[in-house]
C-alpha cells in the first residue's frame, strides 16, 4: 500500500495557457483609455511649430503673432529651454528645441499651449520662424566620404586571404519603412503645484523618458514621475522621447496641465523609421555549397540625429552572415549622418535589413551550385556551440537552425489558386496571366541588450486582497505583457488569482526597455524570481511545505489562510539580469548577445508580371520561441510580425526627397490590409533558452526579420528576374 | 450651431463650431472616446460608427450632416457584458493593442447584423477599411468565422 501524496494543484491560467487578456474586455468596449483619450479639468492643449527645411539657419523666431492669438497660454523656443535642452536614447545629441540650425525636415522648433486644439494649431503656424535654407546633405555615401558618422564598425574574423571556388556578388537595398502604430504620439502632462509634473504619455520605457526629461531641463529626478498608460501599438516608434520634454515645458511655464496628440502627418516625422540600407556582398563557396568566406559592407542612414543608429548597425553588422557557419568574415559597417528624417528602432532593430541581404545573397549561390536553396542553407546551417561567424562568441542558447528548415519544409505547399487575385479589388489582373513564386529565408537575432550594456528590469509581486499583484515599468504595448506577467507570477507562487499593475517610475526601478524581444524574459525574469523567492519566505515563515490559493499546508493541513498572509503584507521585489554581454574588441569579437532566436519563413506569391501585381499566398514560418508562454498570444506576435514583414516586401516605404517626408499620411504610406493577409501556417519549435524564465526566448522580432526577403525571393522565383530591393514596386517588377 | 440626432439610442445635441467631423464631436464635445482618431482620411477605418444603417469613417462625416440621423458608437453595441462578435474576438486574441479594435468591432457587428452567416472573402471584404497593424488579421478571421459556422 502506498502513502497518499498531496500533489501541488495545478494553478488555472498558468504559463502553458491562454487566459483572456485582461484589458481585452475594455478594449473591445471602446473603455480601454489611450493616451489620446486622457482628459484633466482644466487642460490646455499643446502644438508644435516645425521646421519646412531639411537644413537650414533660423535667422530669427518672432512668436508676437502667435501669442497674441486668443486663447494662447504660451508659446515656447529654445530661449525658453531650462537646462542643457539636450535628448537622446543613447548620446543627448538632439535639441528639445532648434535654436540656430535646423538638420532634418519637420524638426521641432517652437512650441505652444492654447485652449482647445485649433487655437493650438493655429497658434503655431503662426510663428514667424525666417530660415536661410541650406543645401541638406542627403545620399548617405556622400555621407560616408565626407565621414559624418555616427558609428563605424568592422568585423574581421579568420583568413582574409581565403577565396572561394565560387564566388556570388550583389548589391541590395532596403527601404525606410515606418512603425505606423496606429495610435499617434500622446500625452498628457500634470503639475503637481510644488514644482513637479506627473507625465502620461506613449512610451516603450518610461524610466528613459523621465531622465532625458529630467537631464534636458536640469530638474530633479523627484520632480518628474512617468506614467504608463495606454499604448495604441509601438513597434520601436515609442522608445525615442518626443513630445514628453515639449509637455512638461508646457505644463510647468502655464501652471496647467497640457494635452497633446500628434496628428497622422506629424506622427511620421514625431518618431524615428526603420534605417533604409545599402549593402554590398560577396560570398565564397566551395563547389559543394560550403561557405567560406563572407565579406559585406553595410551602410545605414541614421538620419539627423543619433538615437539608436550605434546599436542597429551593430546588430544589422553581427547578424551581417546569417545563422551559418562560415570561418573568414569581414564587415563594414557604416551608420551616417545625413538631414534625412532620424531613424532608429523598429521591430527587428538591424537584423532585417542585412537578412535581406545575405538571404538574397544565399539565394544566388544556390542559383550558382544549381542547388536547393534550403539543401544550402541547411549545409551551413550554425547549431549550438558553434561560434557566431561574426562575435565569435559560442552559442551557449539552442539554436535550431536546421530544425526550422526541416520543419518548414514539411509543412505542405497550398494547392489550387488563391480566391484573391494581385491587384485586389482593382481586378485589373486576368487569372491566365498569374504566374506562382515561392521563396525562403531564414534569419537570426539576439534578444535583449547587447555589447556589455546592463540590461535588467525590476519587479514587485505582493500578496492582497486582490490576489498576487506585479508591479512594474514595463509597458504594455498590445503585445500581453499584462497577460504572460500574470500567468509567471501564478505559477512561480501557485496562487491562481495575480494581476499585473503598471506603476510610475517614482514607485519602481526600471523595467528596461519594451523592445528587443527582452521583456518577456527580462520583466518576466524578474516577476519569476520575485515569486518564487516571496513563495520561499512565506513558506519558511509558517513552516508550510505548500502555498496555493487556500493559504500555507504542512502536511496536507492548511496552517495559514489566505487572509492571514494578506494581513502579513508579504511582498518580494526582485532586479532580474541575463548573463552578461561586452563591447566588441577591435575586430568586432565578443561575447556580444546574451541569447539568439531562429525563424524560417516560406513565402508562396501570386504575381501579374506584366501588370507588376503581387499577392502574398501565403508566408508559412518555423521558429524558435523557446517555450510556449501564451499560445494565443506567440500566434498573435507571429501573425502580426509576418504581416509588418510582408508590407516591407511588397508596399510599406516612406519617400524621401531631399530630406522631405512625401507621403506622410496612411492615403500614400501603403499598409498592408486584410485583404492583404496571406494564410499562415507555423510550428513552433521549443528547445528552452539557456537562461530565459520558463524556457522562454522572446518571439515578437524573429517573424518580421526574414518574411521580408521570403516574400522578395518569391517574387523573384516566379518572374526569374533579379530583385535587389524592398519593397519590390510594381515598376520592378513589370519595367 | 446645435446638433441634434440620436447616439446609441439617445437623443443628444451638441455644439458643432465650423468644419468638425462628427469623430471629433463624438470625443471631445460628448466624450464617447471609444471611436478613435488615427489617420483623419477615411484610410484607417478606427473611428468607424454606423450612420443611419451603414458603416462609415465618422472622421470623413462632417458633425453637421449628423443632424436627424442615427448614430451607433461601439459605446452602443453591447451593454453589461460583451456582444457575441466582441466576445468570439476576445477568445481568438483578435485584440492586442486594441486601438483598431472599436472600429472592427462596429464593422463587424454591422456585417454579421446584414448577413448572418458570411463567407470567409465577405469577412475580408467587409473588414478591408480598417487597418490593424498588430495581429497580421488571423485572429479577428478566425474569430468572425467561428461566429459565421456557428449558431446561425
Amino acid at each position: 500500500m502506498t502513502t497518499p501524496t498531496r500533489t501541488r494543484p495545478t494553478v488555472t491560467s498558468g504559463i502553458g495557457d491562454s487566459p483572456l487578456r485582461p484589458d481585452g474586455v475594455p478594449k473591445l468596449k471602446g473603455e480601454f483609455q489611450y493616451a489620446q483619450d486622457l482628459w484633466s479639468e482644466g487642460m490646455l492643449w499643446g502644438a508644435t511649430t516645425r521646421s519646412p527645411h531639411a537644413r537650414a539657419r533660423i535667422v530669427s523666431i518672432d512668436i508676437g503673432p502667435a501669442l497674441a492669438t486668443g486663447g494662447v497660454h504660451a508659446v515656447l523656443t529654445a530661449d525658453d529651454v531650462p537646462g542643457p535642452g539636450m535628448f537622446g536614447l543613447e548620446h543627448p545629441d538632439q535639441p528639445v528645441l532648434a535654436s540656430d540650425e535646423i538638420n532634418y525636415w519637420g524638426e521641432p522648433v517652437a512650441i505652444v499651449a492654447a485652449e482647445d486644439p485649433d487655437t493650438a494649431r493655429r497658434a503655431a503656424a503662426a510663428v514667424v520662424v525666417e530660415y536661410e535654407a541650406l543645401p541638406p546633405l542627403t545620399d548617405p555615401e556622400e555621407a560616408d566620404r565626407a565621414d559624418s558618422v555616427f558609428r563605424r564598425l568592422q568585423i574581421r574574423s579568420g583568413d582574409q586571404e581565403v577565396t572561394g571556388e565560387v564566388v556570388v556578388e550583389g548589391y541590395y537595398e532596403v527601404g525606410t519603412q515606418d512603425q505606423a502604430p496606429l495610435g499617434t504620439e500622446a500625452g498628457l502632462a500634470v503639475p503637481d503645484g510644488s514644482g513637479g509634473v506627473d507625465l502620461y504619455a506613449t512610451s516603450q520605457f518610461v524610466h528613459a523618458d523621465q531622465s532625458q526629461v529630467v537631464e534636458a531641463l536640469g530638474l530633479r529626478p523627484e520632480q518628474v514621475r512617468s506614467h504608463p498608460t495606454g499604448v495604441g501599438g509601438a513597434f520601436g516608434a515609442r522608445e525615442d522621447v518626443n513630445l514628453h520634454i515639449h509637455l512638461v515645458m508646457l505644463a510647468l511655464h502655464t501652471g496647467q496641465p497640457v494635452k497633446m496628440v500628434y496628428q497622422r502627418s506629424e506622427s511620421f516625422t514625431g518618431h524615428v523609421h526603420r534605417h533604409p540600407a545599402r549593402m554590398w556582398y560577396r560570398h565564397h563557396a566551395t563547389r559543394d555549397g560550403k561557405l567560406v568566406r563572407v565579406e559585406a559592407k553595410i551602410l545605414l542612414d541614421g538620419g539627423a540625429y543619433a538615437s539608436t543608429t550605434s546599436a542597429v548597425l551593430a546588430n544589422a553588422c553581427y547578424f551581417a552572415v546569417g545563422p551559418y557557419r562560415v570561418d573568414s568574415v569581414l564587415v563594414e559597417g557604416i551608420g551616417v549622418k545625413t538631414n534625412n528624417p532620424p531613424c532608429g528602432a523598429m521591430r527587428g532593430f538591424g537584423a532585417v535589413q542585412s537578412n535581406f541581404g545575405y538571404e538574397s545573397q544565399m539565394d544566388r549561390l544556390a542559383a550558382e551550385l544549381g542547388m536547393d536553396p534550403l539543401e544550402l542553407r541547411r549545409r551551413n546551417a550554425l547549431a549550438t556551440g558553434d561560434r557566431n561567424p561574426t562575435t565569435q562568441q559560442v552559442i551557449q542558447t539552442p539554436l535550431p537552425v536546421a530544425e526550422c528548415i526541416d520543419s518548414l519544409a514539411a509543412i505542405p505547399l497550398p494547392d489550387g489558386d488563391d480566391p484573391i487575385l494581385p491587384g485586389g479589388s482593382g481586378l485589373t489582373t486576368d487569372r491566365s496571366h498569374i504566374v506562382r513564386g515561392v521563396g525562403y529565408s531564414v534569419g537570426i537575432k539576439n534578444l535583449g541588450f547587447s555589447e556589455g550594456s546592463d540590461d535588467y528590469a525590476e519587479a514587485r509581486v505582493r500578496l492582497t486582497d486582490e490576489g498576487a499583484v506585479v508591479e512594474t515599468a514595463a509597458i504594455e504595448v498590445g503585445q500581453g505583457l499584462v497577460t504572460v506577467l500574470a500567468q509567471m507570477a501564478r505559477t512561480a507562487l501557485g496562487i491562481s488569482k495575480a494581476i499585473v499593475r503598471h506603476v510610475d517610475t517614482s514607485r519602481i526601478g526600471s523595467a528596461g526597455s519594451t523592445s528587443a524581444s527582452r521583456q518577456t524574459q527580462i520583466s518576466g525574469g524578474a516577476v519569476m524570481e520575485a515569486s518564487r523567492r516571496l513563495r520561499e519566505r512565506i513558506l519558511a515563515h509558517h513552516g508550510g511545505d505548500e502555498l496555493d490559493d487556500l493559504g500555507v499546508h504542512r502536511a496536507g493541513e492548511l496552517i495559514a489562510p489566505m487572509s492571514e498572509l494578506i494581513r502579513e503584507g508579504w511582498e518580494e521585489t526582485y532586479t532580474f539580469r541575463h548573463p552578461p554581454t561586452t563591447p566588441p574588441d577591435d575586430d568586432g569579437h565578443g561575447d556580444i548577445h546574451a541569447d539568439f532566436a531562429i525563424a524560417a519563413h516560406r513565402a508562396v506569391v501570386d504575381v501579374d508580371p506584366e501588370l507588376g501585381l503581387v499577392r502574398v499566398v501565403r508566408v508559412d514560418t518555423a521558429q524558435d520561441v523557446g517555450r510556449v508562454l501564451n499560445p494565443v498570444s506567440v500566434q498573435g506576435q507571429i501573425e502580426g510580425g509576418i504581416m509588418q514583414g510582408v508590407g516591407l516586401a511588397v508596399m510599406e516605404e516612406l519617400v524621401i526627397q531631399d530630406g522631405v517626408i512625401r507621403n506622410p499620411n496612411f492615403t500614400d504610406y501603403l499598409l498592408p490590409t486584410i485583404l492583404d493577409a496571406p494564410d499562415v501556417e507555423m510550428l513552433l519549435i521549443e528547445q528552452g533558452s539557456w537562461w530565459g524564465p520558463f524556457g522562454a526566448k522572446g518571439v515578437g522580432e524573429p517573424p518580421t526579420i526574414s518574411s521580408t526577403a521570403a516574400v522578395a525571393a518569391a517574387i523573384r522565383n516566379a518572374i526569374g528576374r533579379d530583385l535587389n530591393r524592398v519593397p519590390v514596386r510594381p515598376e520592378d517588377i513589370a519595367l | 450651431m446645435i446638433v441634434e440626432f440620436r447616439l446609441n439610442g439617445e437623443d443628444v445635441n451638441a455644439r458643432v463650431v465650423g468644419p468638425t467631423s462628427l469623430l471629433d464631436v463624438l470625443r471631445d464635445e460628448l466624450g464617447l472616446f471609444g471611436s478613435k482618431s488615427a489617420c483623419a482620411q477615411g484610410e484607417c477605418g478606427s473611428c468607424s460608427v454606423v450612420l443611419d444603417g451603414e458603416v462609415v469613417c465618422s472622421c470623413l462625416v462632417m458633425a453637421a450632416d449628423a443632424e436627424g440621423s442615427e448614430v451607433t458608437t461601439v459605446e452602443g453595441l453591447s451593454t453589461d457584458g460583451l456582444n457575441p462578435i466582441q466576445e468570439a474576438m476576445l477568445r481568438s486574441g483578435a485584440v492586442q493593442c486594441g486601438f483598431c479594435t472599436p472600429g472592427i468591432v462596429v464593422a463587424a457587428t454591422e456585417l454579421f447584423r446584414v448577413n448572418p452567416s458570411p463567407t470567409r472573402i465577405e469577412i475580408k471584404e467587409a473588414l478591408a477599411g480598417n487597418i490593424c497593424r498588430c495581429t497580421g488579421y488571423g485572429a479577428i478571421i478566425r474569430a468572425l468565422e467561428s461566429l459565421s459556422g456557428g449558431e446561425q
